[in-house]
């Protein structure tokens, strides 16, 4: 993956609701890209999503037949056994057609085609929204979870979320 | 900024109430280190993995508070709280340059800044370029390859000066460094310099942000939209592997508060300007009146300023509140719902005149600092600016004859009568 923040399109805004029902509906992600070093972005982002419950799978013909985090590694989508709920892109813009293709093949259809932050392209995010899927861009969903549920409030971030109520959920 | 009002944002942005005990007020999290659940955890966290404490070197709840509220309220991706305004200053210059490179800044600027930035600086190997910021062209023309950012006040201390921000911003974009704005005396109430363009955002908090003069602090707040991998390598300390994080890229990793996150995983691990809880507590609390203060402050400095200006004794007031100052349209433009409260006025009997008002006066504290509920006064040729040289004290506002005025929030008579009696013994 490679940072391609892509300043020269309009910026993208997505809905808090969205995004809390993203990560509240989504049980089972199939991670392209995801790499079996542990000091990758990836690998960490799967590690904080597996604490946080969600089953990760990851996909990489790199690494097919390995094991990551206790998770079989697939070469492709097509080859996962189980249900995907979400795909999440960890590969750079130019590998987005290509996922976007072959997410289209599944059955059932995985409802959310998520892109790494840093990860843009809205062509391909067209085509899988057309397709009947929900589309994030240039997003991280531990950065999001973390937002979302105040951890991440812990390093100074700004999660634009304001409440008076004592229990935080996502 | 959220669809919530500023007003709103002061009270609620940060301390949603704590979890584990309902306690609603912020707690002082008066702790330097948070048990680890487990090492693989702790791992994790030393690594910059997962969300979490470790020691509050680096983060500390109550300081996390003020720090999201201060980003929430200038409308930044994410904040880091330090020390002082000048460890603000340090940390984020630090993160952006190494040595040999170079930066420019206004010439008007709080008179510790420019000591900072020309003779401390200097020592690390850090040149600043000081240029007039009267005309925004001179900073293009300072720019060399080597110039990493653009540093300016968006309201200058002591003068009542108003930086043009949006042009100077264009000239940093089309240069492709970041403009670092200080916010300190307008505040993110009367000016939000991201809106006009700004990529950094600094605070001495000791000063209107916390607003009772009880707590030294500083703020750094990121803008989140500078693109620090436009040109490869500028900003080594954002896109290439840190060593001390198992080769972590800041930008990368953390998008548009990577710039956040480099300032307090590095700056404040390796040079360690943290603030204290208790500060944070004071500084946050402080916010909440913030918007009540600073418009009460801007009325009453405005009343004193015109009073002023019509006084026998007084040669000049500069005050960008007034609709003969030079900078009054500016201050429109850039901050209409009030000029600020700290402004400068020149007396007529000069260096004597000037020393003399500072000792005459009964309600007005005659200390070096400014943004406190308490009226204060200070004759800066003698203090704050008696460090630089008659050419840089003329050039920063603080000459001689000049003595600076932060006003506060006691009876706005009770003031002017008090500098009136001083004015005329």
């Amino acid at each position: 993956m490679s940072v391609d923040l892509a300043e020269d399109l309009a910026p993208l805004a997505y809905p808090e609701d969205l995004i809390r029902s993203i990560l509240r509906n989504t049980r089972t992600i199939a991670m392209v890209g995801a790499s079996g070093h542990w000091n990758r972005p990836s690998f960490f982002a799967m590690k904080y999503l597996q604490k946080k419950n969600y089953r990760v799978i990851p996909i990489n013909p790199k690494e097919a037949g390995n094991t990551i985090l206790g998770e079989m590694a697939y070469a492709s989508l097509s080859e996962v056994p189980v249900e995907i709920d979400m795909v999440q892109c960890f590969r750079g813009p130019g590998a987005i057609p290509g996922i976007v293709e072959e997410a289209k093949t599944l059955s059932p259809l995985p409802k959310v085609l998520w892109m790494q932050l840093g990860v843009r392209n809205d062509e391909a995010g067209l085509e899988a929204e057309a397709a009947g899927m929900t589309v994030v861009m240039d997003r991280c969903p531990k950065i999001e979870y973390g937002r979302l549920g105040g951890e991440i409030g812990w390093l100074g971030v700004n999660t634009g979320v304001i409440s008076s109520r004592r229990f935080k959920r996502i | 900024m959220s669809e919530h009002g500023f007003e709103t944002l002061a009270i609620h942005a940060g301390a949603a109430p704590e979890p584990t005990t309902g306690a609603r007020a912020l707690p002082i999290y008066q702790t330097t280190s948070y048990v680890f659940e487990d090492a693989d955890e702790a791992a994790a966290l030393f690594n910059l993995q997962t969300f979490g404490n470790i020691y509050s070197r680096l983060t500390n709840p109550t300081v996390s508070a003020l720090e999201e509220r201060v980003a929430t309220l200038e409308g930044g991706t994410a904040g880091v709280a330090v020390a002082s305004g000048h460890a603000a200053q340090f940390i984020a210059l630090h993160t952006l340059m190494s040595v040999g490179d170079e930066f420019i800044a206004a010439n008007k600027l709080y008179g510790g800044s420019i000591t900072q930035f020309s003779t401390t600086f200097a020592k690390m190997g850090l040149t600043c370029h000081f240029v007039d910021s009267s005309d925004p062209e001179n900073f293009a023309r300072a720019l060399t390859p080597k110039v990493k950012a653009i540093f300016v006040e968006s309201l200058a201390n002591p003068g009542g000066v108003v930086t043009d921000l949006e042009p100077v911003a264009r000239i940093a974009a089309d240069a492709g460094v970041p403009l670092i704005v200080d916010n300190t005396l307008a505040t993110p109430y009367l000016c939000r310099p991201f809106e006009w363009g700004a990529d950094i955002v600094l605070h001495s908090a000791t000063k209107f942000l916390g607003g009772h003069g009880n707590s030294v602090g500083g703020l750094i707040i990121d803008g989140g939209k500078f693109n620090w991998a436009a040109e490869p390598g500028k900003y080594p300390a954002l896109t290439e592997p840190s060593p001390g994080y198992h080769g972590l890229r800041f930008y990368e990793t953390f998008g548009d508060f990577g710039f956040a996150i480099s300032c307090r995983a590095v700056g404040l691990r390796d040079l360690g300007p943290s603030l204290a809880p208790f500060n944070a507590f004071l500084i946050a609390t402080g916010i909440e009146t913030l918007p009540l203060r600073m418009q009460r402050q801007c009325e009453s400095a405005l009343e004193v300023a015109r009073f002023l200006d019509g006084h026998p004794a007084i040669e000049w007031v500069s005050y960008a509140g007034l609709e003969n100052d030079p900078h009054y349209d500016l201050a429109r433009k850039y901050m209409p719902k009030g000029a600020g409260a700290v402004f400068t006025v020149g007396l007529k009997a000069g260096f004597e005149g000037g020393v003399k008002l500072v000792e005459g006066v009964e309600i007005f504290s005659h200390l070096a600092n400014i943004g406190d509920a308490k009226s204060l006064v200070l004759h800066p040729a003698s203090t704050t600016h008696r460090q630089l040289t008659p050419e840089q004290a003329a050039a920063a506002g603080a000459g001689p004859e000049v003595v600076r005025i932060s006003v506060g929030l006691e009876t706005v008579e009770d003031l002017i009568r008090d500098l009136d009696q001083a004015l005329s013994e």
